[in-house]
């Protein structure tokens, strides 16, 4: 009888525990990930995406990986007076409460470190991303083709690159 | 004796730093403000390799005025945007486009050997060249066009590079004709190479 209690308790804790944990990831929203296409024999590349953030609390991209890379880190880049600065965020990039954060050329990006493979305009690749409150999400990031402009960037997240874009497919088979 | 000369060191990079970056400044603000560039102290000789390992001077782009660009493969995002705009320019200039050289400059020399570079470039247009070489070789390119560089250690062991990240416009004087900066839009980009291609009675 008291067993069964302990067993019905335990139950029950870890199904609140699991509700709890399907709540807070519930809470971030990763829109539209995608990566640029990279050049021949680079061993880097960049995803980008916006971070929605529909709690009332801050929340925090502390980390990232992925089988696509060896390493992943997320990366601040600036370009101030003609001089290109990039820095690894130490303490993760902050995702405002019932805001969101863009990551997108020319500034944030998660930056991946030692491709296995070089990105193609078309595939896909998995990504996971902690954060601090909500836990861990994964998400599938399209290739898109190197040329995706910054504006078509973030609208063609979703039916995979590479069809997207005479242009840019243009552009990848220049030799 | 070591701590001073570390501290000497130190110093001049910081001098050395300060300068360049004022200078980057002074040329991109002059830029902004529309005004021509007469700084003749930008470019100078050089003894680099080209992505095919073959020995290049200051003497390979005589002849015909230069776009150049110092940044390196291991960028995941200024670089290749820079590269594929320049892929674009070219491609918009047409026939026009032969009357110019295109030339990548490395900052990173440890890690972009021709062979990297040559791959690297087989992305982007045919008409850019990779030149790359020594550390000292490349040290001595970087001062000679007034461009900053600076490893920056990751905690990972690895490095990225701080660099500048303009587009160098030079004259068939090899002197410095004007810049395009990094985001400057198609058609502002382009008419400067026009002018560079061929230079107005005004410029």
């Amino acid at each position: 009888m008291r067993s069964f209690s302990k067993l019905a308790f335990a139950a029950l804790l870890i199904a609140s525990t699991f509700a709890l944990a399907q709540g807070a990831e519930t809470s971030i929203t990763v829109d539209q990930p995608y990566a640029r296409a990279t050049p021949a024999g680079a061993t880097t590349g960049a995803v980008y995406m916006t971070l929605i953030n529909k709690a009332q609390a801050a929340d925090r991209l502390t980390a990232a990986s992925s089988t696509a890379a060896d390493k992943l880190q997320i990366h601040e880049m600036a370009v101030t007076n003609g001089i290109m600065q990039m820095r690894e965020l130490a303490n993760g990039l902050p995702v405002p409460a019932g805001g969101s954060v863009a990551l997108k050329p020319g500034g944030y990006h998660v930056m991946l470190i030692g491709l296995k493979k070089p990105l193609k305009a078309g595939d896909t690749f998995p990504l996971t991303l902690t954060f601090e409150k909500a836990g861990n999400i994964s998400v599938t990031v399209p290739v898109q083709a190197m040329d995706a402009s910054k504006d078509k960037g973030g609208g063609m997240g979703g039916n995979m690159g590479g069809m997207g874009s005479g242009g840019g497919m243009g552009h990848m088979e220049m030799k | 004796m070591r701590v001073r000369q570390i501290v000497i060191t130190a110093l001049a990079g910081v001098a050395g730093f300060a300068a360049v970056a004022l200078s980057t400044a002074y040329i991109v603000s002059k830029q902004q403000a529309g005004s021509g560039i007469g700084v003749a102290s930008i470019g100078g000789p050089f003894d680099l390799v080209d992505d095919t390992g073959a020995p290049v001077t200051e003497r390979t782009l005589a002849g015909k005025p230069s776009v150049m660009y110092f940044g390196y493969t291991f960028c995941p995002d200024v670089c290749p945007t820079t590269l594929l705009d320049m892929s674009r320019w070219i491609k918009k200039l047409g026939s026009d486009a032969d009357k110019l050289n295109y030339i990548f400059v490395t900052v990173d020399p440890e890690r972009d050997t021709p062979k990297l570079m040559h791959a690297y470039l087989s992305s982007f247009d045919k008409h850019i060249r990779g030149f790359t070489g020594t550390p000292e070789q490349i040290a001595k390119v970087a001062r000679e066009y007034r461009v900053y560089y600076k490893k920056v250690p990751t905690d990972d062991g690895g490095y990225v590079m701080d660099h500048s990240a303009i587009v160098y416009l030079m004259g068939p004087n090899e002197k410095l004709a004007s810049v395009v900066a990094y985001q400057e839009d198609d058609a502002s980009a382009l008419a400067k190479l026009k002018n560079l291609v061929s230079p107005t009675p005004s410029s």
